[in-house]
């Protein structure tokens, strides 16, 4: 029996039958030439989170985003009037980068009232227009207005600033994000500011990476020696599923239950995380946010644990019930690497047990999120191998499913309007 | 020599000179470098003390501390990363994690 009601239809793959329920391939993982679809078809045309609007506290605040899998670097950055827009990373002069510090291979962030070009000085305003060219007097008749920076469409979202390197992106950013996740606005984002973030190097395919958070399957075996052998024995045998899943176009949803911690035995509990009253699932005592919005626990699951709000194609926001949040990106670099960037946001300690508190959930989740990454190359290695070619998948799994199938939907969706 | 710690907390400078590291990246990386009998001598020192440092940390200004208390909160700090050594793994490192390595940017201040 199901611990959680399921849908009619018997299970939650069921209930979105375009998924089907045979064995996958994991072909769109391995292969060079797909990956230069995916980034044509996907990368190319989807809106992509680079970042938040406080990185961005003033006029002429701004930082550089290299896109590899959009063969891009945007300059993101707070005009006069308070709008964040974005800009090819290139003067156009001669093509020169931009904004760069020491090693053009990396970003970078700053402030500036201007964009000076470190080859021959042209300059640029906040707004991208071309105001100053050295010598002007050289060149043949030039119309300044003509050749300002050349724009990259940008929009934000709940402070989440997004990118669309399509000529004309298809859908505004809001369609693009639909009701399932524009449902978490007025969640208070701009006031959880203490960041802690980490970045690493994967060599696996971005996709697979998605796949080990989308699911929760793992977490009783994979992540059982975090927990005392009294929980984790119990939490093994129980298994894991979720009370509610959601597609909404690309995008996908798990929410999960809670544990209440602190109502649990000494013995199933790490002695470091009774003493800063803090783990996994975050600070015990939970901060006041205030009223939620209604995307958040869409399912009204009480214990609540977590929803894992999973944005096509590369970013994830993960609310936890106890009043933090984290959000997930992953850039690839090759078909077979890709470069994780992992942050946790709380509200701004105001005193010590706060902040001991929001460092061992900053660090619990370090440990964890390096137990999920360390499978990923042992599976793109095999992968690789080609020995074997269809795998299957339950149905605590839908939304790995679904992410493959999107992608691979968009290709082809892409690629047949070209023929 | 001056003492890093609040004089209350002299039984901790013995680990204080090595373990009162300001960034995560500084507190996972001597964890790596460190043996487990080191880091469970700073577990089973600085796990005792711990909620009277809380206590003590907590009546001073939290967005000034003097550098003492700013170290003792370090302390603290490095003291949650050995606890996963310690209580959980029996080794200093992830198991199973090969090569991989996650590396810290950004954190709060302090």
């Amino acid at each position: 029996m199901p611990r959680f009601p399921k849908p009619p239809e018997g299970s939650w793959t069921r209930h979105y039958p375009e998924l089907g329920t045979g064995p996958v391939s994991y072909d769109d993982s391995i292969d060079p030439e797909f990956y230069e679809r995916e980034k044509r078809a996907i990368f190319k045309r989807a809106w992509l989170h680079v970042g938040r609007v406080e990185q961005l506290p003033r006029t002429g605040s701004h930082f550089t985003k290299t896109i590899h899998a959009a063969n891009a670097s945007v300059i993101v950055v707070r005009d006069k009037d308070g709008t964040v827009r974005a800009f090819h990373n290139i003067c156009r002069h001669r093509g020169n980068k931009l904004v760069w510090n020491e090693d053009p291979t990396l970003d970078v962030e700053g402030s500036c009232r201007q964009f000076t070009c470190k080859y021959h000085g042209w300059r640029y305003g906040l707004d991208g227009k071309l105001n100053f060219i050295q010598q002007e007097g050289e060149f043949f008749d030039v119309d300044k207005s003509k050749y300002g920076l050349a724009p990259v469409h940008c929009d934000v979202w709940a402070g989440f600033i997004f990118v669309n390197l399509a000529d004309e992106p298809a859908q505004s950013l809001r369609d693009f994000l639909g009701p399932m996740v524009t449902a978490l606005e007025g969640y208070p984002f701009d006031k959880m500011t203490s960041r802690f973030g980490y970045s690493t190097e994967i060599k696996a395919n971005w996709k697979l990476y998605m796949d080990a958070f989308a699911e929760f399957y793992h977490a009783p075996i994979l992540h059982a020696k975090q927990s005392p052998e009294k929980f984790s024995v119990a939490a093994a045998q129980a298994g894991f599923e979720a009370p509610h899943y959601q597609l909404d176009g690309p995008h996908r949803l798990v929410s999960t239950s809670g544990i209440r911690f602190w109502e649990l035995d000494a013995e199933s509990v790490k002695p470091v995380d009774a003493l800063t009253r803090s783990g996994l699932f975050g600070p015990w005592d939970k901060p006041d946010l205030g009223p939620m919005p209604p995307g958040v626990n869409p399912a009204n699951c009480d214990p609540w644990g977590l929803d894992s709000f999973q944005l096509f194609p590369n970013f994830v926001i993960l609310i936890w019930s106890q009043g933090w949040y984290i959000t997930y990106q992953y850039w690839p670099t090759s078909y077979n690497t890709h470069v994780f960037e992992g942050s946790a946001y709380f509200l701004p300690a105001t005193n010590v047990r706060e902040r001991v508190a929001q460092e061992m959930a900053a660090v619990t989740f370090k440990e964890f999120a390096l137990q999920d990454s360390n499978t990923l190359e042992a599976t793109q290695t095999m992968l690789e191998t080609r020995y074997v070619d269809h795998f299957l998948l339950n149905d605590q799994e839908i939304l790995c499913r679904h992410l493959h199938k999107v992608v691979g939907d968009w290709v082809e969706e892409y690629e047949g309007a070209a023929r | 020599m001056t003492a890093y710690l609040p004089e209350e907390f002299a039984d901790l400078e013995p680990f204080a000179a090595k373990w009162c590291l300001p960034t995560e990246h500084e507190r996972h990386h001597t964890r790596l470098a460190s043996t487990m009998e080191e880091m469970q001598a700073l577990y089973d020192a600085a796990m005792p003390r711990a909620e009277q440092a809380m206590a003590y940390l907590e009546k001073l200004p939290y967005d000034a501390l003097p550098d003492d208390a700013l170290n003792l909160l370090h302390l603290l700090y490095s003291m949650i990363q050995v606890s996963f050594p310690v209580e959980v793994w029996h080794q200093p490192k992830v198991p199973d994690t090969g090569s991989a390595a996650f590396d810290c940017f950004i954190e709060p201040t302090p």
